[in-house]
């Protein structure tokens, strides 16, 4: 197999960069300067960062209360992120959000909906209205294998191929929802196999591999504008940490946390370069230091940010006066 | 100029007028199209305007109200119509963690304007899943706007302010105002949103009211006059925001205040209505504040057990002669 050196680095940094940013929000959470719920990627990587690549900047993108992947995959400055993890004015949502409710006009990120398949309508609309508008945009929306349980994701689906609408729909099946393992909740365990009863195009990819990722979601928003219809993929994934920072881990085995985490998606990238002999010019070494330097200024960034004024608590709950 | 039109007309109106003059606007629901509406209310748009601007949707309240949501923040102005209040409640989800939030949680970064409009309240005889008037529960939820309107011309009005505005906008038709005959002048100046309007003048007691309430509440009025009590009847229009100026007003002109809601009573609207007076107004009452709502049971199907439940103008008349006993 052919690799790209370029594009292995690129998507080795981006994964990194979660990798690195998540470690950094669990050990600040330990100093309680985040708070809240904390809902890692880690392990995921290879998910957003393949998805995102295959993305125009007119795309959108919808996703779920484990958004911090996503949002750095897309483009949103980890010193946002950050700063909204502190609940500062200068984070992405003004410090509204904090973790699960991650926002973004300029890079058409629409959360961070913390209602498991809550995003899904939502993914539809906006794809209607691009329709509508003839507007050659995809609408991006990421969920949980959990989520296939809600009668939203049926309703969605079901909507979507009847009005052929542009939205690529993102599995990530990491086996568990919360503590539930994915035998006792479904039927029918193979997700793309249940989605395919919808009449959507759908497959299961590796979603540990970016570069399986990427082609599948690239392939998938082409045929989305080719044939103004829905796909739909499933990623076979792992959640490496805790569901959140209040989980004991009691749902499942240790062995298996191990032998998934020999999949981890850096090593699999790695091990593609180097079967290509090209492993040395990832140049790690120094990816390392220059996202160790970006997260330090992100947190720096946060530590300096502003508590917005308790006298604008009551901002947004509406629109301020417009002139009409 | 001024037409003679129902209310059902007036919203089909608005509805028309809206769609010609912003191609962002657009129908959708169960029912609005090839079948007409549920109230028919979309009678002749599907032909008028197109199935891609008249959308026919399946029996999927939440993802239906979802798209609607999504729709609006992506640059459409969408309507959204639901049967009936009970069957949003499929739709909750999206209504309230999502329309209500988004632009909060955003930081201001996205609102919502979307409508959605329903059917709401008893009288047709349909049981305990098509009758409740929980338009008061809906305004629990910051980040709504909820409107009422009983007249022809606030029906008319208020689809083309709550397409206009750039938040969610619920809007609760009761399902008895449809073959209402009322004036409609489309040249008129609309009330904005969150406006109560006087729609009787008293001095005596005040009676407090919203939807198809009012038109009881000014047939209570006029019994209640011919025994020499003056009733001023204020129409809320808005649940949310509410005109507590303009209750508060009137609280200071007649001293008594009767409320008249098909909601129940606790946790209700009704409720609300007598806190805010008591925290605004208390030392301007004369007598402790009365109120008629429908009877806390689920919806009876047989027509005499409804017609109990419902606020009726005997009940209504009869708490006004009750607010004058007090000294």
């Amino acid at each position: 197999m052919q690799i790209d050196i370029k594009q292995a680095r690129s998507y080795y940094r981006q994964m990194l960069l979660i990798r690195r940013f998540e470690e950094k929000c669990m050990e600040l959470y330990g100093y309680e300067l985040i708070r809240g719920f904390l809902h890692l990627y880690i392990g995921e990587e290879a998910i957003a960062v393949g998805v995102m690549d295959a993305a125009d900047a007119a795309d959108a993108v919808i996703t779920t209360y484990r958004d911090h992947g996503q949002a750095l995959a897309r483009g949103i400055e980890p010193k946002a992120i950050m700063a909204e993890l502190f609940g500062k004015l200068e984070g992405c949502s003004r410090g509204r959000g904090g973790s699960m409710h991650l926002f973004d006009a300029k890079t058409r990120f629409y959360g961070g909906i913390a209602i498991v398949a809550g995003g899904l309508p939502i993914a539809l609309g906006m794809a209607l209205a691009d329709k509508m508008m003839k507007r050659d945009r995809v609408t991006i929306c990421f969920f949980g294998e959990g989520a296939v349980a809600e009668g939203e994701f049926h309703e969605s689906l079901n909507l979507a191929v009847l009005w052929k609408l542009p939205v690529l729909f993102v599995c990530e099946n990491n086996l568990y929802a919360m503590g539930t393992a994915l035998e006792c909740s479904e039927s029918e365990q193979n997700i793309a196999k249940k989605a395919s009863a919808y009449n959507i195009s759908a497959t299961q990819v590796d979603g540990m591999d970016v570069f399986a990722v990427a082609k599948s979601a690239k392939d998938a928003i082409a045929q989305i504008k080719k044939n103004n219809s829905p796909v739909f993929i499933e990623c076979l994934t792992y959640r490496f940490r805790a569901h959140s920072m209040f989980d004991a881990e009691l749902y499942r085995d240790k062995a298996e946390v191990e032998n998934w985490k020999q999949k981890d998606p850096l090593i699999v990238l790695k091990k593609k370069l180097e079967a290509t002999a090209s492993g040395s010019q990832l140049g790690e070494d120094e990816l390392e230091k220059e996202i160790a330097l970006v997260i330090e200024e992100a947190v720096e960034f946060a530590k300096n940010g502003t508590l917005e004024s308790v006298a604008d608590l009551e901002k947004f709950v509406y629109s301020p006066k417009v002139q009409q | 100029m001024s037409e003679i039109i129902t209310y059902r007309e007036a919203i089909r109106a608005a509805i028309q007028e809206a769609m010609k003059s912003d191609e962002r606007v657009f129908l959708m629901g169960e029912d609005v199209g090839r079948y007409g509406g549920s109230y028919a209310v979309s009678m002749g748009l599907l032909e008028q305007f197109g199935s891609e601007r008249i959308i026919d949707t399946p029996l999927s309240e939440s993802g239906f109200t979802g798209a609607g949501i999504g729709a609006a923040i992506n640059g459409m102005r969408p309507i959204v119509e639901i049967m009936t209040v009970n069957f949003s409640f499929l739709a909750l989800d999206q209504i309230i963690n999502n329309a209500a939030t988004m632009l909060y949680m955003s930081g201001g970064q996205f609102n919502v304007p979307v409508v959605i409009r329903m059917a709401t309240g008893g009288g047709n005889q349909l049981g305990s899943q098509h009758s409740h008037s929980l338009e008061g529960w809906y305004a629990h939820i910051t980040g709504l706007k909820i409107l009422t309107p009983a007249t022809v011309q606030d029906a008319y009005d208020m689809l083309g302010l709550a397409l206009k505005d750039p938040d969610p906008v619920l809007i609760f038709e009761h399902a008895l105002l449809y073959n209402n005959k009322g004036e409609l002048d489309k040249q008129a100046v609309p009330i904005p949103i969150g406006k109560a309007s006087v729609r009787r003048m008293g001095k005596d007691i005040t009676i407090i009211t919203y939807g198809i309430s009012l038109f009881k509440s000014l047939e209570a009025a006029e019994i209640l006059s011919k025994e020499g009590i003056e009733a001023e009847v204020i129409d809320l229009r808005s649940l949310r925001p509410m005109d507590d100026e303009t209750i508060i007003n009137s609280v200071r002109k007649t001293h008594r205040i009767l409320i008249v809601d098909e909601g129940w009573k606790s946790g209700g609207i009704s409720a609300e209505i007598m806190a805010r007076i008591n925290e605004l107004a208390f030392y301007e009452l004369d007598a402790p504040m009365q109120r008629v709502c429908s009877v806390e049971v689920p919806f009876p199907y047989a027509h005499h057990l409804e017609q109990a439940v419902l606020p009726q103008v005997e009940k209504i008349v009869a708490a006004g002669h009750k607010l004058m006993e007090e000294l």
